[in-house]
């Protein structure tokens, strides 16, 4: 009946969900998804704009009601068991969520009251997290006066005030500058090293692979793939072969050659001018050498030659069929840079 | 699948000890008196309508309207002052609408959801502290009115009528806090506020008797909840028949409450 024995019950499954579905209408936000984040672990749910994380998150927190489908967070059933479930997860939302009239410390205050702890410890509570998330100056400051990283800041600390088993972020630096978006790391990061479970979702392949040890790959309410990110990666195959020519003019003869060997994958060699290097996708050993051996026969003095993993929108890419940082609806592709940075 | 919401819900509230509700519903009232502390000028509206309301009708209108009740700005002013008191509990009702709204648009609502605590505790707060700015505002009027001339021969025809005020806000609440739930912010809630209330308000017998309006909006005026109001509480408070319009006004109470509250319950509930 205890918490400890259900969460440590065989599985060691933190979040456990099976064929989830939302639909709104006719809209299927969520079409059956599962997924399994293990105890003390951080999953990553990445997924272009509208691909349900939100949805997911939603609820996984009690938020939402799924239109079918079972999920459970430590053992508790979100639908059968909310309240029991409310105790054991944090929440930080894509928005955070502070009160901005009030103070930093009235927030977290009123938080430890919120989960009923006696007030002695609510203003231990809050006094410590401000420390912790080096908010102690602007602790009696109205949060409306808090920059973007302070307030996500405060926000985190809102969430860890009763000690979350489970933490959700939701897009935790969607919207913040790049400096702003490493503090947010940094403060994960840290919560990760005390031991809590983490599902994380975002937009931003450079998130999932900071942070996150397991991936699941979320487009239009589906799950497209799943497992760590290494992995992810190997089982997209596709090795890339950056060949560097020690004489930089020699480039453009070199990819020349490369693409007339005929051995090189569907994409040929290009050119990264930029890096001064010669690119090409592999996907055999027996290609690999092949591609070596012409590099020789040529009298090509290299200065390195790597083969690297795909990146992670490289990974999304094939397994969807569009771009991961592209969503399918209209936003002009200059506009969504801008709001990333 | 709204069902299913409700249920858990009423189960799991049903386990959380009363003391528990009153320990979180103390906690969000103190919130909510740190908003006025951080933002006394949302205090404006509490101190300045009465004011500026009784000194604009009694100076303005008093005169003339007075000679239609028989007397000069001195009747007008015993008329007036109960109507404004019967205006109080719905600027209490629109207050927790908005403040609703602002808390689902910053996110803060979702926070509340998210944590173990039943969540008529964010409603009832917001309430405790809109029913405390309700009765300021009450004392306001009463002392401005005083000044202006009203004789207060009933006492407690006066707290009578302060009590069905918040009683007819209270039911008048459920509105505007669907209308929170659902309109996009607080600004297009106190924009729908003003066009529902404003005829409402207006084509009543708070202002000015019915008498003397055109027939098709006399009758009108008649089946307004709003003059049932405030007949009563000038019953209340001056004198005169009080039963019908009391009974009225309970009617439109409990009517209006048990259409609009399981509607915005289950917005709330829902909204997503």
């Amino acid at each position: 009946m205890t918490r400890t024995d259900k969460q440590t019950g065989g599985t060691g499954s933190a979040v456990t969900v099976r064929g989830l579905v939302k639909h709104y209408g006719e809209t299927r936000a969520l079409d059956g998804v599962d997924l399994d984040v293990r105890e003390g672990t951080v999953m990553g749910v990445l997924g272009p704009n509208g691909a349900g994380k939100t949805t997911l998150v939603r609820i996984l927190s009690t938020l939402l009601a799924p239109t079918a489908g079972q999920a459970t967070v430590a053992g508790y059933d979100v639908v059968r068991q909310p309240r029991q479930l409310r105790r054991v997860i944090g929440l930080t939302g894509q928005y955070a969520s502070v009160d901005e009239k009030l103070s930093g410390w009235e927030n977290l205050y009123l938080i430890g009251r919120l989960l009923d702890l006696p007030r002695k410890q609510a203003r231990a509570r809050a006094d410590e997290l401000l420390e912790r998330f080096s908010l102690t100056e602007a602790a009696r400051r109205p949060a409306a006066t808090y920059s973007g990283g302070m307030r996500r800041r405060l926000d985190l600390a809102a969430s860890m005030i009763g000690r979350p088993a489970v933490l959700y972020l939701d897009e935790p630096t969607t919207g913040l500058d790049p400096r702003t978006r490493n503090e947010v790391w940094d403060e994960v990061e840290r919560l990760v090293g005390d031991g809590v479970t983490v599902l994380l979702t975002t937009q931003y392949m450079e998130e999932a692979e900071q942070l996150a040890s397991e991936l699941t790959v979320v487009d239009r309410g589906k799950v497209i793939a799943s497992g760590g990110i290494e992995e992810l990666k190997a089982k997209v195959g596709g090795r890339t072969l950056r060949i560097r020519p020690a004489d930089p003019s020699r480039l453009r003869p070199l990819a020349g050659a490369l693409d007339e060997l005929g051995i090189t994958g569907p994409a040929g060699a290009t050119v990264d001018a930029g890096r001064e290097a010669v690119l090409v996708p592999i996907l055999s050993d027996e290609q690999l050498t092949a591609v070596v051996g012409a590099v020789t026969a040529r009298g090509i003095t290299l200065s390195s030659l790597t083969t690297e993993l795909p990146s992670l929108d490289e990974v999304f890419l094939s397994l969807t069929g569009h771009r991961a940082s592209a969503p399918q609806d209209t936003v002009p592709v200059d506009a969504r840079e801008e709001v990333a940075v | 699948m709204s069902a299913t919401t409700l249920t858990s819900d009423l189960r799991t509230d049903a386990r959380i000890p009363l003391r528990g509700h009153l320990r979180h519903t103390g906690a969000l009232v103190r919130r909510n008196l740190l908003w006025i502390r951080q933002d006394p000028e949302s205090m404006f509206d509490a101190v300045l309508f009465p004011i500026v309301f009784t000194l604009l009708f009694v100076y303005v209108f008093g005169g003339s309207i007075g000679q239609s009740l028989g007397g000069g700005q001195e009747a007008y002013v015993q008329y007036i002052v109960p109507g404004l008191m019967a205006m109080m509990g719905m600027n209490m009702a629109q207050g927790v609408g908005t403040g609703f709204n602002q808390d689902f648009n910053t996110g803060v609502m979702d926070r509340f959801r998210s944590l173990p605590i039943g969540r008529g505790s964010v409603l009832f707060a917001k309430i405790s502290v809109e029913m405390v700015r309700m009765l300021i505002a009450t004392a306001i009027l009463m002392v401005v009115g005083v000044l202006v001339g009203f004789d207060i021969t009933d006492w407690p025809g006066l707290f009578a009528a302060v009590g069905l005020s918040a009683v007819f806000g209270s039911a008048l609440m459920w509105v505007f806090l669907t209308l929170g739930v659902v309109m996009k912010n607080a600004q297009s809630v106190q924009a729908m506020g003003f066009l529902v209330l404003m005829p409402l308000q207006f084509g009543s017998s708070i202002f000015a008797p019915p008498q003397s309006m055109p027939g098709w909006l006399e009758g009108f005026t008649e089946y307004n909840p709003l003059s049932s109001l405030a007949d009563a509480a000038r019953g209340l408070m001056v004198g005169g028949p009080v039963a019908q319009d009391l009974w009225m006004t309970l009617a439109w109470s409990v009517g209006i409450t048990a259409v609009m509250a399981p509607i915005a319950i289950h917005k709330f509930r829902t909204k997503t």
